[in-house]
């Protein structure tokens, strides 16, 4: 199920799930150390394993820069990836829930994002890709240190799974400096999920799991989940106490009044604006179908844009395009 | 290549990011993206900072390591390569360098036994390991005891001129 264009279970607040899991193949040195060539030879491989499956492959060198950026707007793949994309390949699916990136930091990066909380569904995804490529690849792994990686940070399981989450009510509060040291004792890393490290906009925040050895698949994504079900409940709570403020509820009216009638909106503005309206959505106090709002912030970013229109739009013209595409949507 | 920001030191970081539709680059010192905040060593997907491994080693380490030269015989990388790129050469290396790197891998996951899934086709390959000269003996006279069994005793006369040849070498 594509991500941004739909809900699921608490989805108001839990925008997405990302599980990804990093393998590498014993024939091969990492990715570091191969050839454009080798590394098409590592697509090619994969390729040919995965020809059954609904995967579209996308030999990153043929798509535009505005396509590959786009990519990495939407999640699918990372900003790595797209600023080199020479002997590199994609394998993605029409919803857009599986890519596998071929040659970023490890040989295989295969990848499910999902709408809402949903990480047992989205690892069930990633292992059965995972399965099926181990049972043709020998897969590089060592009995003290599991699944071999370019970077010792993600040995052991390979696996990193994510959770987005918007929280603005728990940032008003101040509350966030103070849970992302509490995650941290737990194994986990909170941070913003724009690229951002000081200031978040948008108030989305990504939490992680940290370690990768010593640790299982099963209880690293049970550690995850139930943490981030507390940061929900939390998040739940601090919103229905933030709409009786009537400051904050000037707040969540003039957002949408900006969004119903500007002529220009930036990225981040919509990003910042769409903050408020969610909270507004998420207590009835605004009735707009949330899954429009996620849409909206993911397919109005830049490239993504430029890359629907298949033009090289400027900034100017995509600020006004944006605001047009939002008031379409909206009223 | 020069930091970007203070234009004195040599750039160590490099950050790529998504910014207003570009992919870009930036190119820092390490205590330049010390104060910009880019320290999160664990930022997987929005930035790539290999380099800030090398921060999970001590520096005694590097200076100490007479080997420093030696090499990974599958890919070529020294200790030292390692080191500077953040990047482990290949999967033998994990096996060649493995007691230099278990300290760092302590100090990243807190623990070294591998607690997860195993791949279902090969239980522990790394790469294929040169056998030791007894592994190599023990491997003939089981085959030599076979050649016997069997009757075939030309190669069980091979096997044993060879088994004899590998035990002089000893």
């Amino acid at each position: 199920m594509n991500w941004y264009r739909n809900l699921a279970e608490q989805g108001d607040i839990c925008l997405s799930t990302r599980v990804r899991l990093a393998r590498n193949i014993t024939q091969y040195p990492f990715p570091a150390r191969l050839s454009a060539e080798q590394k098409r030879e590592v697509g090619e491989a994969v390729r040919e394993i995965l020809k059954d499956e609904a995967l579209q492959f996308i030999d990153m060198t043929s798509l535009s820069p505005a396509q590959t950026v786009s990519l990495a707007e939407k999640h699918l793949i990372s900003p790595e990836f797209a600023c080199d994309t020479q002997g590199r390949s994609l394998m993605l699916s029409e919803d857009e829930d599986i890519s596998i990136m071929i040659c970023e930091e490890d040989h295989l990066r295969i990848q499910t994002i999902l709408p809402g909380l949903s990480l047992d569904e989205a690892f069930t995804q990633a292992q059965k890709l995972d399965e099926k490529l181990g049972s043709r690849l020998s897969y590089a792994f060592h009995s003290q240190l599991g699944y071999l990686t370019q970077c010792p940070t993600n040995i052991g399981t390979g696996l990193r799974a994510s959770v987005m989450l918007h929280l603005p009510a728990l940032k008003e509060k101040g509350a966030l400096h103070r849970l992302s040291t509490t995650v941290a004792k737990l194994g986990l890393t909170l941070r913003g999920s724009y690229g951002e490290v000081s200031e978040v906009s948008g108030d989305v925040y990504q939490l992680s799991n940290q370690v990768t050895l010593g640790i299982s698949e099963e209880a690293a994504i049970k550690n995850l989940n139930s943490i981030a079900m507390q940061i929900i409940t939390q998040e739940k709570q601090a919103r229905a106490a933030l709409v009786k403020d009537d400051d904050y509820l000037d707040r969540i009216y003039r957002a949408y009044g900006i969004l119903k009638s500007a002529h220009k909106l930036t990225t981040n503005e919509l990003i910042k604006l769409i903050s408020f309206v969610r909270v507004g959505v998420s207590e009835g106090i605004l009735s707009i179908p949330a899954e429009k709002l996620k849409e909206l912030t993911v397919t109005l970013q830049p490239a993504t844009l430029n890359a629907a229109m298949n033009k090289a739009l400027n900034q100017s013209e995509r600020d006004v395009l944006r605001a047009q595409r939002v008031k379409e949507e909206l009223l | 290549m020069l930091c970007q920001n203070c234009k004195k030191n040599e750039a160590t970081t490099h950050i790529k990011r998504v910014i207003n539709g570009e992919a870009t680059q930036s190119h820092l010192c390490s205590a330049c993206a010390q104060s910009l905040g880019y320290n999160n060593f664990f930022d997987d997907f929005t930035f790539n900072l290999p380099s800030l491994f090398s921060g999970f080693f001590d520096d005694s380490m590097l200076a100490l390591s007479e080997s420093r030269l030696e090499r990974c015989e599958i890919c070529g990388s020294s200790f030292d390569d390692i080191i500077k790129s953040g990047n482990v050469g290949c999967a033998n290396c994990y096996e060649k360098f493995y007691s230099k790197l278990l300290p760092s891998i302590q100090r990243i996951h807190g623990r070294v036994k591998h607690a997860g899934s195993v791949p279902q086709s090969t239980a522990d390959v790394v790469v294929p390991k040169e056998k030791t000269t007894e592994e190599k003996i023990a491997d003939m006279q089981k085959e030599m005891g076979k050649a016997i069994e069997e009757q075939n005793f030309e190669r069980a006369a091979v096997l044993r001129d060879e088994i004899k040849k590998l035990k002089g070498e000893n």
